[in-house]
């Protein structure tokens, strides 16, 4: 089953001149596969993943998520649709450090208002045990260490079940360890929940470890 | 859109940063406090003068006016349609300043809607005889009762009483400055002179201040028939009718209509007092102007701080847009964190405010016996702390909203990709 399908997807930058970054990209993903995008620096595989993920609306072409043309939506309903079905984790962790371990991983539960604040509660448990983070729970964030808020970054990916996870360079900043347990959960998702994966990733250990992979090159997909 | 949620994270917010979010209240705070402080202050001031103008002058008052502008006796002879007729300085005429019918005037107007009393007067100049020195005053003939209903003259005596002159006929009370002046105490006796020539001796019986030196310095009372009786004149020779309405608003209206219908000459407190009236207006003007400034202040202070806030949280903006804020949601996050520091700054600044202005008002205000003031004027009405409120929720509301419509704008991707 396609959970993901774009079409002739082009992309320019017009800063300091323009410049095609996508040239007519095409391809798809299916429901539980994790896919790695590999590329040289440059070659537009972050700006791919940044239109696939609804956030970036300046391109040409066609992007379709769970059957839903999200081309040419307007922002906000991009933004409710991303709450609900894509989870993101980004090379940066970027947790909120005012908040707790917790309340990271339930705020976009509390803003999908699907479930009471304690059901949430209980979901976003069982995230954080997922990523062996539950003891951290009621810390603040600004405590972790890198590794350990990669975790809880995940963790709150994951707490609406969204149909796709996207990582940019997930384990870009993470030592071999870390890098593992990152990888290891990711699998476990994907062949385990039937989630799907997508990732840009420079590390080649990780990219050789995923279901598939996309290379590119200058804008363009060079093999998949 | 989720308010709760919003609030919850402008809250957070908040809370992290106890120290900044404290400046930016203070801001506020101040702002409120001083707007509070200067329209209760002011507002007291203007109240206190248009007391004591209102207070010791009617509302509407009603006499005859002498005038020289009459035509002359050839304009009404011979009309000037070709002849041009000159008469040099023409003198006034023989001419009594009584009112007509002044005492069924004065039944008439008294049952009339919204008047809270009217008071008959005789008025004159006078001369006091002081040993070899003469003083000169003016001298008013008044019913006590209704005099009394009209400047609550009973709360002006300093010795003595104004009721004294219903039972001793020839008594009079007379003001404190003049009193110092004649050196008389209650019980003294004074001679009056007119300046028509009549003579009478007359005791002292109370001794008033209205605060007001150009009243304490010459004004005597005594009673109708003694000042008719000086001048010569008969009982029903009435110079002057006082009024006071209800509300003093009214009586401008009141006097031009009283004009028409009795065809006499009223004159109204608004035209009385017009630079104190002026004097207002100018107070209301600057306390608005020095208010609002103090509040842009603390706006901008306000602004300042949420708009670093705002880019102190570039990277919480681009995290909750990605993890499916819509910018509704962010607006609110912002928002509400300028309109919590608003309504909590604003609410101590109202404390504040009422606490300065209390202090102000049992502050003693040494002013001398001119004027009848204790401690610094102050007044308290709720609307200024309604609107010192609203202002600073206002301001504040205005000076979040631009940081947070730039935060609602911020495009997640440039930031998320560092």
């Amino acid at each position: 089953m396609t959970v993901l399908s774009a079409s002739h997807i082009n992309k320019y930058f017009f800063e300091p001149e323009k410049f095609q970054v996508l040239q007519d990209v095409n391809f798809e993903v299916k429901k539980g596969e994790f896919l790695s995008i590999i590329g040289k620096s440059g070659c537009g595989k972050s700006t791919l993943l940044y239109i696939l993920s609804t956030m970036d609306t300046d391109y040409e072409g066609s992007l379709e998520v769970n059957g839903e043309r999200l081309t040419g939506l307007p922002q906000d309903t991009l933004a409710a649709f991303r709450n609900e079905h894509l989870g993101f984790v980004f090379q940066f962790h970027f947790l909120l450090p005012e908040f707790t371990v917790l309340q990271n991983v339930m705020l976009p539960a509390l803003k999908l208002g699907k479930y009471s604040n304690k059901e949430i509660e209980e979901r976003a448990y069982e995230k954080l045990r997922l990523v062996n983070m539950s003891e951290h729970a009621r810390k603040q964030s600004s405590k972790l260490s890198g590794g350990q808020q990669q975790r809880v970054a995940i963790a709150r990916a994951l707490i609406n079940d969204p149909t796709i996870i996207m990582g940019d360079e997930p384990t870009g900043n993470l030592d071999k360890a870390n890098s593992g347990l990152v990888f290891d959960i990711f699998r476990q998702i994907a062949h385990e929940n039937g989630q799907t994966i997508i990732t840009v990733t420079h590390d080649p250990d990780f990219a050789n470890g995923s279901d598939r992979i996309i290379e590119m090159s200058d804008g363009r997909i060079v093999r998949h | 859109m989720n308010l709760r949620l919003s609030f919850q994270i402008a809250q957070t917010h908040l809370l992290a940063k106890k120290r900044q979010t404290l400046v930016a209240m203070l801001g506020v705070t101040f702002g409120i406090a001083m707007f509070i402080v200067m329209i209760s202050f002011m507002q007291g001031v203007n109240q206190f003068l248009e007391d004591s103008a209102l207070d010791a002058s009617p509302h509407v008052r009603i006499y005859n006016e002498v005038n020289t502008q009459r035509p002359s006796i050839l304009d009404q002879t011979h009309s000037a349609d070709s002849d041009v007729n000159i008469v040099h300085h023409q003198k006034p005429k023989q001419q009594l300043p009584r009112i007509k019918n002044g005492l069924q005037m004065v039944r008439l107007i008294e049952k009339m809607k919204g008047v809270l009393g009217v008071s008959p007067e005789v008025s004159s100049q006078a001369f006091f005889n002081n040993g070899p020195i003469q003083i000169s005053g003016s001298m008013a003939g008044i019913d006590y009762p209704r005099e009394n209903r009209l400047y609550n003259l009973d709360s002006r005596i300093k010795s003595g009483s104004f009721q004294a002159l219903l039972t001793n006929p020839k008594g009079i009370v007379v003001g404190a400055n003049l009193a110092k002046k004649l050196n008389v105490n209650v019980g003294d006796k004074v001679s009056v002179t007119t300046p028509t020539g009549g003579n009478l001796t007359l005791r002292v019986v109370g001794i008033f201040g209205f605060g007001i030196g150009t009243i304490d310095n010459i004004r005597c009372y005594t009673s109708i028939s003694t000042v008719q009786e000086i001048l010569g004149k008969d009982a029903s020779y009435i110079t002057d009718i006082h009024l006071k309405m209800t509300d003093p608003l009214l009586a401008l209206d009141f006097a031009q209509t009283l004009q028409k219908q009795f065809d006499i000459h009223t004159e109204d407190w608004g035209t009385a007092n017009q630079a104190i009236l002026a004097g207002k207006k100018i107070r209301n003007v600057m306390t608005f102007v020095i208010s609002m400034t103090l509040l842009v202040v603390a706006g901008f202070g306000i602004y300042n701080i949420m708009n670093m806030n705002v880019i102190n949280k570039l990277k919480d903006i681009a995290i909750l847009k990605a993890t499916g804020f819509g910018s509704k949601d962010v607006v609110a996050v912002f928002l509400l964190q300028a309109i919590i520091i608003g309504i909590l700054g604003g609410f101590l600044g109202l404390l504040i405010g009422f606490g300065i202005s209390y202090a102000l008002s049992i502050t003693p205000f040494e002013t001398g016996d001119m004027i009848s003031l204790k401690t610094f004027p102050v007044l308290f009405e709720a609307q200024y702390y309604l609107m010192g409120l609203a202002f600073g929720v206002i301001t504040t509301v205005l000076a979040g909203y631009f940081p947070s419509r730039k935060a609602a704008k911020i495009d997640p991707v440039a930031i998320l990709r560092g």
